[in-house]
């Protein structure tokens, strides 16, 4: 085995009573891809933040090339050559690509001289790496595959021999995530040491030599990924057997529930973002719109739920039209029987600062159920908030706890339970796992296909072609705002992908 | 030839009036580049005149003067940054809370120290800045247009003066030149990307109030020691509110902040020039509308004419690293 270049001996680190780290140990050898994976609040960003000096471990020894070393600012990593590409990206949005990458590592107290020497440094770094990028252009203009590109010429323009990004693929399309590997493959060539935290296990098989599973603070094994499997990872994330693959039955497709009939909408631009939909969703089945983020779905979810502005087009709700001029009453919507799980539960699902018992009523608490008079009927919604926390498994089971504290699938959790609940005719779910841990996945899942088996309809659109294909009984693809396509379950991947890139779709049209 | 003078004399006044707005303005800028809001100019600035006007009539010196304005008012900005940087308070409420405590405690000091009802004793020659007259302005004035623009306009201020419009200049170096510069205006726009560098968000916040200090310090002294004979209770008048809502006209820009306070300068020295006499078309104007217009003016520019002005996009927030 290759020298290690990163070796952490024993790393403790606890934030007041949470112990986020302990008793860590981890070796990553030179030259390698070395992933870490784990459920949201497993640790694995704390440790990496302890590594780059963002925190102080409270005991534990770093040693970097095989030397003990102390870090306890964010200088001290980068001068051993450890750098970070941050989740969040750390850039300033109207500076310059060439501010931004001297910022901090400048090498003159007057501009000048440090962007003469980092002009030059960049395209040599350019060349060597694939790492194209404008150095004038100013980053907010720049789309998100070329920022987190900047983040990366800014940890090797530091000199960089380690670098450690933190859920890169988040905000990347699939054509731009495809690029970032092949970066990271060309760095790892190079001899860089790359450290990748992810919690997608597909991107863990796809590029890293070894891989390490973290899990409430602890890591739980190490294997090297060529002998390990998907399945064997994601039963140690989450400590347990975890179906991956969805298990249901037959659709006994109903009655059409709703149709969309042509439907156009526009952005607030005036790009046509839906352009002529249409189709149908019957009671007892689940129909998946699959496609890359940003063609068109988040505006059709919105339009079909009443809070967006179509051009043209009818959406039927059990046969009845919906108001598509943006101003439809979703109370009026719900009491029809739609039920909308949101794309962004954070903006639009809930209310962060509420407590959780008013998030698991908020919609409906005019339902007479909740009321007493004009009053709130405080001990009926805290009992319904208990029934729905033990029926959604939403942790911890305190109803008065602050929503803002309750994790991304949680938080989730309590959006579908609300919405489930009221027992809808037809239910729009809006990327329903997205930052979601693999054991709640597989819980959401279990309760959307239950839904299907009490005859609901239910239309679902998510990025993750995974799950749709797991939990769809018909597939239709969405590309530059058009269906272009519909397929079975059976559909492979492969295929889907290539209608969801528009080939097919543009042969059609020559 | 008559209207003339007049116009020189009008903006001869506007240059003398704007150098206090200018001074607080580029403090200002200094502050809220870097990230914190600085409501509490205008207590720096009374704090600094009541200091250098005190300490120049004690010590019969104006440098000595300058110097306690500059290190008392450098004293309450770190003051605000203990409040809003260190403790990560509340910027608006630490800088109201300047501003009261400078109110209150230049009165009581002065009363205390002085006894002349809050004033300081009126300043004799050489314990105020005397206005440099420069070689040549008396022999050229009575040549036509230049003579009095030279005599007037260009020489016969005090340094301060000169100082004022030097910064100008000097600060649009700094922030856009150097790397101290660089990493202020970072700092204001995202401090993640500033502590993820390995720079210090704090240490750096704190600098640029240093900077904010000297110049609210040096725009006390002038008050008291240049325009003014001595130290007059609440002599600063809002001007370190104008000097902010100039700073937000000037889109935190230096040149522009030139302009801004030069504009506002105008309009004072209109005002004073007008009184009394009757305007074209309209008449005897009341000299209550025209001491008003300057503010008048900062609320129609700040009510929307200035356009879409986008401050720092951290200014107001303090930093905590996130969990």
């Amino acid at each position: 085995m290759a020298q290690a270049a990163i070796e952490l001996i024993g790393i403790n680190k606890s934030f007041g009573a949470v112990r986020a780290n302990r008793d860590i140990n981890l070796e990553v050898a030179r030259g390698t891809i070395h992933g870490i994976v784990g459920e949201n609040g497993a640790g694995k960003s704390t440790l990496m933040s302890i590594l780059y000096g963002f925190y102080q471990a409270d005991s534990g020894e770093i040693h970097v090339g095989g030397k003990p070393v102390s870090i306890n600012t964010s200088n001290d990593a980068i001068a051993l050559g450890i750098g970070m590409v941050h989740q969040h990206f750390m850039l300033v949005d109207n500076f310059t690509v060439l501010e931004n990458v001297i910022l901090g590592a400048e090498s003159d107290a007057l501009l000048k001289k440090s962007i003469a020497k980092a002009r030059s440094e960049l395209e040599r770094l350019e060349r060597e790496y694939g790492l194209e990028v404008d150095p004038d252009a100013i980053i907010e203009e720049l789309p998100v595959g070329l920022q987190q590109r900047v983040e990366i010429l800014k940890a090797l323009y530091r000199g960089a021999e380690i670098l450690i990004l933190d859920e890169p693929t988040g905000v990347l399309t699939p054509a731009e995530a495809d690029h970032l590997f092949r970066i990271l493959k060309q760095l790892k060539e190079q001899g860089k040491t790359v450290v990748l935290i992810t919690h997608k296990l597909r991107e863990i098989m796809a590029i890293t030599d070894t891989v390490s599973v973290m899990r409430q603070g602890t890591m739980v094994a190490t294997r090297v990924t060529k002998e390990t499997t998907v399945g064997e990872l994601a039963e140690l994330m989450v400590g347990r057997r975890v179906l991956l693959r969805v298990e249901k039955g037959e659709a006994k497709a109903g009655a059409i529930k709703l149709s969309v009939k042509n439907l156009t909408v526009k952005d607030q631009r005036g790009v046509t973002m839906v352009d002529d939909v249409s189709f149908d969703v019957r009671g007892g089945e689940i129909v998946g719109i699959a496609g890359v983020a940003g063609n068109g779905q988040s505006e059709l979810l919105e339009a079909i739920s009443g809070i967006r502005h179509a051009v043209s087009g009818e959406v039927m709700l059990d046969g009845k039209p919906i108001d598509l001029t943006g101003k439809a009453d979703p109370g009026e919507l719900r009491d029809r029987g739609l039920a909308h799980v949101p794309e962004d539960r954070h903006h639009v699902g809930l209310v962060l600062a509420f407590e959780e018992n008013e998030n698991s009523i908020l919609g409906y608490h005019d339902d007479e159920r909740y009321l007493k008079g004009p009053f709130l009927n405080v001990d009926a919604i805290m009992a319904d908030a208990q029934d729905k926390i033990e029926k959604y498994d939403i942790r911890p089971g305190n109803p008065q706890l602050r929503t803002a504290n309750f994790s991304g699938g949680n938080q989730q959790k309590i959006v579908l339970a609300r919405e489930m609940e009221q027992d809808p005719g037809v239910l729009i779910v809006g990327q329903p796992t997205r930052g979601v841990d693999v054991g709640a996945i597989e819980f959401i899942h279990k309760r959307l296909i239950a839904m299907r088996d009490q005859g609901k309809a239910v239309l679902l659109v998510s990025v993750e072609l995974d799950e749709i294909r797991s939990l769809s009984d018909r597939i239709l693809v969405m590309f530059a705002g058009r269906i272009v396509g519909e397929r079975g379950p059976e559909a492979t991947e492969g295929e889907l992908g290539l209608l969801m890139a528009g080939v097919e779709h543009q042969e059609a049209a020559q | 030839m008559d209207s003339f003078n007049a116009i020189v004399q009008v903006l001869d006044s506007t240059i003398r009036l704007s150098v206090p707005l200018l001074l607080a303005c580029l403090a200002g800028l200094y502050s809220e580049r870097a990230g914190i809001f600085d409501i509490g100019l205008e207590g720096k600035m009374l704090v600094g005149a009541f200091a250098g006007a005190a300490a120049a009539s004690v010590f019969h010196s104006a440098l000595i003067g300058l110097g306690m304005a500059v290190l008392i008012s450098v004293a309450f900005a770190m003051a605000h940054g203990f409040a809003s940087i260190t403790h990560r308070g509340n910027q608006i409420v630490s800088g109201v809370a300047i501003n009261f405590v400078a109110a209150g405690s230049t009165i009581i000091l002065g009363q205390a120290w002085f006894s002349q009802g809050g004033r300081t004793p009126a300043l004799q020659p050489g314990e105020r800045f005397e206005a440099i007259v420069w070689p040549g302005a008396e022999a050229v004035r009575s040549v036509p247009i230049l003579g009095p623009i030279y005599a007037e306009l260009i020489s016969g201020h005090s340094i301060l003066v000169y100082f004022a419009f030097a910064m100008v200049p000097f600060t649009w170096w700094v922030l856009f030149r150097t790397r101290f510069g660089l990493r202020m205006r970072a700092v204001g726009e995202n401090p993640a990307a500033v502590d993820t560098a390995g720079i210090s968000v704090a240490w750096l916040r704190y600098r640029a109030l240093i900077c904010t200090g000297v110049l609210t310090g040096v725009a006390g002294a002038y008050l008291s020691m240049v325009q003014n004979g001595g130290f007059v209770k609440d002599m600063t008048a809002g001007k370190g509110y104008i000097a902010l809502a100039a700073l937000i006209f000037a889109k935190w820009k230096p040149v522009n902040a030139m302009f801004a306070c030069l504009l506002f300068g105008f309009l004072d020295a209109a005002a004073i020039r007008l009184q009394g006499s009757p305007l074209p078309f309209i008449g005897k104007v009341p000299v209550q509308f025209m001491q008003a217009l300057p503010y008048i003016l900062t609320v129609v520019l700040l009510a929307g004419f200035i356009g879409k002005a986008i401050p720092p996009r951290a200014g107001g927030v303090p930093y905590v690293k996130e969990r």
